[in-house]
């Protein structure tokens, strides 16, 4: 019977929300379109996070050091030296270059100079010396991994430094900056999506608020018949879900031509990032914040909103 | 049934709406509240309904204090009352039906129920052709016969009518005037402020003359003026 009653009841409040919706079809449009814009910037704030990560990720895995050794280095001494720092914990990846392999890539890098190929001709012995490639889990790492290598832990068994150059000290100044660029870009990514978001909650808000103003005055006549106050606002926060519905819905759908748009025209300044490739692949997961926050600004402002005529 | 005990209400700009105001209204009568602008009537109506509370004294129905409710028993007590208004207030987006309907549904009737009733109202006062129209498709009498068919569909004990045809022309104003009767006829109480001297003096029933927030005067059966 209780059962019976509440479907009852949250069955006109269903309706008296999409009437109401329908009814003011001005008052409605204009609270679908601020949300819209709402919802535009919550998408645009998940796409510029992404669009963030995979370039800082770019950035990052374009840093690396290499370790170059002596000519005279035994491959043992150097294989040594990268098992060592493979058990250190800052580094991710490190890659052994041998001196044949050296040797082949720098002919392969001058093939076409005829003099430098020659010049290696003449020499009996091979003058590179094997390289290691040292790629670290975090930019600000380079620093520990560099020190390691001046050190001791260097030397080979036979007591003469076999590290003949680490480039991190001629690119330190480049990798420091890099550093800081990201971690400054990275918290001021995350300052300009809070306010953004938290300035375009307020107008969605305040678009809602001025709905309700507008039916102030049957809000007090419905006191005065005696309605409760979940019959009052339920209808006002249906409306409220409502243009969180349908703006994610028509936002939703605007962000395919958008973001084809937005994708082919910034996919070589973005590093590879297609702004649509990765719309359609992570569609469900936007689509779900999209609504979620559609329907919870719209359910809450309306909430917030009608509180004050309900006093009577 | 009604009965206002020494209530006095002084707004916070220390404006004195009423004064010491002692009334006491029986079941079935027919009362007309009369006086000039700013005499307290309205002041007096919205205590009754709990939309403001008195600074001294107290409002009893059926013996029970209005203000001592808490807010679901001022629901259930709005919902036995009828109120009709000076400006009707209808509910603008809502079709005659929906707007009658509303009241209904409010005090939780079924669909069965409602679909009985609402033209059924109608029909009293004479509107059953209206039924799908919105507020602003109606004429000043049709509304305010709307407004009254509102207040009567959940068989209210009491109807408060408050300057019920300040915004109407004679013919209109009869009309309403009859409804009333008819309904006070029927065994509904009914409460009526106005300042309309013909109304009171063709009614012949209880009149009570305000002034200054005070009750000046108490007729049995009198007329506009003393």
């Amino acid at each position: 019977m209780i059962k019976e009653l509440l479907k009852t009841k949250l069955k006109r409040i269903i309706r008296a929300g999409l009437y109401n919706f329908w009814r003011n079809g001005t008052v409605s449009l204009a609270s679908v379109l601020v949300m819209m814009v709402t919802l535009t910037v919550v998408g645009f704030i998940s796409f510029s996070g992404a669009i963030l990560d995979t370039s800082l990720n770019e950035l990052r895995n374009k840093i690396d050091i290499n370790v170059t050794f002596v000519p005279s280095a035994t491959e043992e001494d150097v294989l040594n030296i990268k098992y060592s720092l493979e058990s250190l914990p800052e580094v991710s990846l490190i890659t052994y270059i041998s001196k044949e392999e050296a040797l082949t890539a720098f002919k392969d890098r001058h093939a076409n100079d005829q003099s430098i190929l020659a010049a290696l001709d003449e020499l009996d012995s091979n003058p590179l010396g094997a390289v290691l490639n040292i790629k670290a889990r975090d930019p600000s790492q380079y620093a520990s991994v560099a020190q390691f290598l001046e050190g001791d832990n260097t030397v080979s068994k036979s007591g003469i430094t076999i590290v003949s150059r680490v480039n991190y000290f001629q690119n330190k100044a480049a990798i420091d900056r890099l550093t800081a660029i990201i971690h400054s870009a990275d918290r001021l990514g995350l300052a300009l999506t809070i306010l953004l978001a938290i300035i375009s909650m307020l107008i969605a808000f305040n678009t809602i608020r001025l709905t309700i103003y507008i039916s102030k005055d049957e809000i007090s006549v419905m006191r005065l018949v005696g309605a409760s106050t979940s019959y009052i606002q339920g209808p006002f926060v249906v409306l409220g879900i409502i243009y969180g519905l349908v703006a994610g819905i028509i936002t939703l759908v605007l962000f395919l031509p958008m973001t084809y748009w937005l994708g082919t025209e910034t996919e070589n300044f973005l590093i590879g990032f297609n702004v649509f490739s990765y719309y359609l692949r992570h569609f469900v997961e936007i689509a779900l914040v999209i609504m979620i926050s559609g329907i919870l600004i719209g359910a809450l402002s309306s909430i917030l909103a009608i509180r004050k005529y309900l006093k009577v | 049934m009604i009965f206002f005990d020494r209530v006095s209400k002084i707004y916070p700009d220390d404006s004195v709406a009423l004064d010491n105001v002692t009334i006491s209204i029986e079941p079935k009568e027919f009362v007309s509240i009369v006086g000039p602008s700013g005499a307290g009537k309205t002041t007096l109506l919205k205590l009754f309904l709990a939309e403001d509370k008195p600074t001294e004294g107290s409002i009893l129905y059926d013996n029970v204090d209005i203000h001592s409710l808490d807010k679901k028993s001022i629901n259930e007590f709005r919902r036995r009352v009828g109120m009709v208004f000076q400006d009707f207030r209808l509910l603008p987006d809502k079709t005659v039906y929906e707007n009658i309907a509303f009241t209904m549904e409010a005090s939780g009737r079924s669909d069965d129920e409602i679909e009985a009733d609402v033209p059924y109202v109608l029909e009293l006062v004479d509107l059953t052709a209206k039924i799908w129209n919105f507020p602003h498709e109606l004429s000043g009498g049709e509304k305010q016969r709307v407004a009254i068919a509102r207040a009567l569909v959940n068989e209210p004990d009491v109807i408060i009518a408050d300057e019920p045809t300040g915004n109407l022309d004679p013919m209109n104003t009869y009309d309403i005037v009859q409804i009333l009767k008819k309904i006070n006829d029927l065994g509904t109480t009914v409460i009526l402020t106005t300042h309309n001297k013909g109304i009171i003096d063709s009614l012949r029933k209880r009149v009570i003359a305000m002034d200054k927030g005070r009750v000046v005067r108490d007729d049995r059966s009198g007329k506009y003026d003393a």
